[in-house]
């Protein structure tokens, strides 16, 4: 249990498991089982009546979803009728078949979300981290004056409503808008930033005069693989862009909690040592903070591939910023498909449950040594 | 060997120019925003970065609160409303559900405790938004899509609360509930008299982000409702950028309707940063 930055720091659950809640508070307390003491007595029955009401909303509104997501994504319900009704078959695995192996247009697209939020990852979770710890640093500096000013400054965006933001972003993205003329301050013209649907990586290679070779049109479910390797689309950069935006300041948080548990004497020391502010950083603050770099790089494999919000105003805008998440909505809602869109978010359950395992196991190892 | 007093200062400088740059990027889009809700629609799109509107109007701001004779194509008081009314409900319910089972998994000793730690712990995992789709369909079969009730009722607990008053519980002295026990206190009159007192800072720091998640809440309301009269800000907003209703570009509504979206909790933040910031390390669990 030591290993908890006592300040505040990110206290994790499953420590919590690990070291049994017992451990903490019961010292001195009768235990429950043996003996149960009279001034204990009746709290059964409050216990119960205390996380019931709790018990039964997250059993009826997130247990019982993800069986029936499951069922669902075996049936070819139109979201009409009930699902149990008779009109709605079992259909096995077709709604999986069409989505992986069956060439046609939801395969496409399933294809296209997961690129698309693949590299929306890939840019994203370096991108935040980096710019996290880079602001913390800058803000924990011993000699800056208005911290509290810069820490509010940059953790600000992350309170607002995504919505709102997005929408801030679209205005500032259009053409010809905000960020197009300080681009024009340089000279620069920009690309056609939302609606753009060109890969970056495509288009540094056409730059420099390479355009599909051979292996390029060989088709990898339903995309070939010249569009596998494009990148992510200049559209998804502005998506890529105003997340990083957003969730850096709260990312810097981590940080800085972290940094107070470090001490200035560690820094006061290196420093009387004649080591530069990089070697300070590369060689004492960096490794002190292990800890709360892999719960923030963890942190960031799991909430990218839940990116949702943003991508409702902007994929009907450009339909190469698609997530699953939004496509298994898509299907769902507007094609009245509701079986396949349980099929996708089942895929992406297991995906992110997946993640999420490993991120306990990374962060547990990680908090052990 | 040390750095030199004058390489000292050149390197706080830069220092701070580069946290003044970047404290520009973060707070400048808040400005533009503001400032272009005081815009008409045509100097928004050929102006887009002048600092000052030119002409400055309030066309915009009339459309949003429906005052004058610009028709409103959209309902934004009652988008405002809807947001209030939810949110406060939602926040009220947490409150009272989170640190009841907050409390029992800290403190009260039940059968099946362990187990049920073990499964808030485990639904804390859950990525909602893959729930979307079935918890339309939970909400369809109990007759609660598309009302107030259906919006409220599925999200008025969770188990980022649950947990975060939990560890605000087990911070309490256990001597001050021994002593009322001895005075012959029930665990309700413990519960209710001496030890919610005790973790006021934690009921603080629950209902704000509580009323915040609420307050920006999105994808739930968007698959629990689809009459307009139960838009909030945030769904009605994405449906009038979404086409639906809007004509040209009307950056200036867009952008006053999102401030306005933005405006309470930037009061919030200023004034609580505190306990946000608590809030947020607390739960970092979920991410």
């Amino acid at each position: 249990m030591a290993t908890v930055p006592p300040a505040g720091g990110p206290v994790t659950a499953r420590e919590e498991l690990r070291a049994g809640p017992e451990t903490a508070h019961n010292a001195g307390r009768p235990k429950a089982k043996s003996g149960r003491s009279p001034l204990h007595r009746g709290e059964n029955l409050f216990g119960w009546l205390f996380v019931s009401p709790s018990v039964a909303i997250l059993v009826l509104f997130m247990v019982i979803p993800i069986f029936l997501a499951l069922y669902v994504s075996f049936t070819n319900w139109s979201g009409l009728t009930s699902p149990f009704s008779h009109s709605v078959q079992l259909v096995g695995l077709t709604n999986y078949r069409t989505l992986i192996t069956k060439p046609g247009l939801y395969q496409t697209d399933f294809a296209t979300s997961i690129r698309d939020n693949f590299y929306f990852f890939l840019f994203t979770v370096p991108l935040q981290t980096a710019l996290a710890l880079w602001l913390a640093n800058l803000v924990n500096s011993r000699f800056l004056r208005a911290k509290g000013f810069f820490r509010t400054a940059f953790y600000f965006p992350s309170v607002t409503s995504s919505i709102a933001i997005t929408i801030v972003f679209i205005f500032l993205f259009q053409g010809n808008g905000v960020v197009d003329s300080i681009l024009g301050w340089f000279g620069v013209k920009g690309p056609d930033w939302v609606y753009d649907q060109s890969g970056v990586f495509t288009n540094i290679l056409n730059a420099l005069g390479i355009s599909s070779p051979g292996w390029g049109n060989h088709m990898f479910i339903g995309l070939s693989l010249w569009n596998w390797v494009a990148g992510p689309s200049v559209g998804m950069c502005v998506v890529i862009i105003l997340l990083v935006w957003t969730t850096s300041g709260t990312f810097m948080l981590f940080f800085l909690a972290a940094m107070q548990t470090i001490g200035e004497e560690v820094d006061e020391a290196s420093s009387i040592d004649g080591a530069t502010p990089w070697e300070r950083f590369r060689f004492v603050t960096l490794p002190l903070l292990r800890p709360a770099l892999v719960l923030v790089v963890t942190l960031g494999f799991i909430s990218t591939w839940q990116v949702f919000d943003q991508i409702v105003l902007l994929g009907p805008q450009n339909p190469t910023t698609i997530t699953p998440s939004y496509f298994a909505y898509q299907v769902s809602f507007q094609d009245s498909n509701f079986g396949a869109g349980a099929a996708v978010a089942f895929l992406l359950f297991c995906l992110i449950i997946f993640l999420t395992l490993l991120q306990r196991r990374f962060v547990k190892e990680d908090l052990t040594k | 060997m040390r750095p030199s007093g004058r390489q000292v200062a050149v390197r706080r400088f830069v220092g701070y120019v580069v946290l003044v740059f970047f404290a520009l990027v973060f707070i400048a889009p808040f400005i533009i925003t503001l400032v272009t809700s005081f815009k008409t629609d045509s100097d928004s799109t050929l102006n887009p970065l002048s600092p000052i509107p030119h002409p400055v109007t309030l066309s915009a701001w009339d459309q949003i609160f429906g005052i004058g004779s610009t028709a409103s194509v959209t309902d934004i008081p009652r988008w405002l409303f809807n947001s209030a009314f939810v949110a406060v409900m939602i926040t009220l319910a947490r409150v009272v559900l989170d640190s009841l089972a907050g409390y029992a998994l800290a403190r009260l000793e039940f059968r099946g405790r362990k187990l049920i730690f073990a499964f808030i712990v485990a639904t804390m995992a859950v990525p909602g938004v893959v729930l979307l789709i079935p918890q339309f369909l939970v909400l369809k079969q109990l007759h609660l899509f598309n009302s107030y009730p259906g919006m409220i009722i599925p999200i008025a607990c969770d188990a980022v609360g649950i947990f975060l008053m939990r560890q605000f519980f087990l911070q309490v002295p256990v001597a001050l509930e021994e002593a009322g026990r001895i005075d012959g206190a029930s665990t309700w009159q413990i519960y209710w008299r001496i030890v919610l007192p005790a973790v006021r800072p934690g009921l603080i720091t629950l209902t704000i982000i509580s009323f915040q998640g609420s307050w920006n809440q999105f994808q739930f309301f968007l698959i629990a409702t689809i009459s307009p009269k139960y838009y909030t800000l945030t769904t009605g907003l994405a449906n009038l950028v979404n086409g639906g209703l809007s004509s040209g570009n009307q950056f200036p509504l867009k952008l006053g309707a999102s401030l306005l979206t933005i405006i309470p909790m930037a009061v919030m933040f200023f004034v609580l940063q505190k306990h946000l910031v608590r809030g947020r390390l607390e739960g970092a669990v979920k991410g």
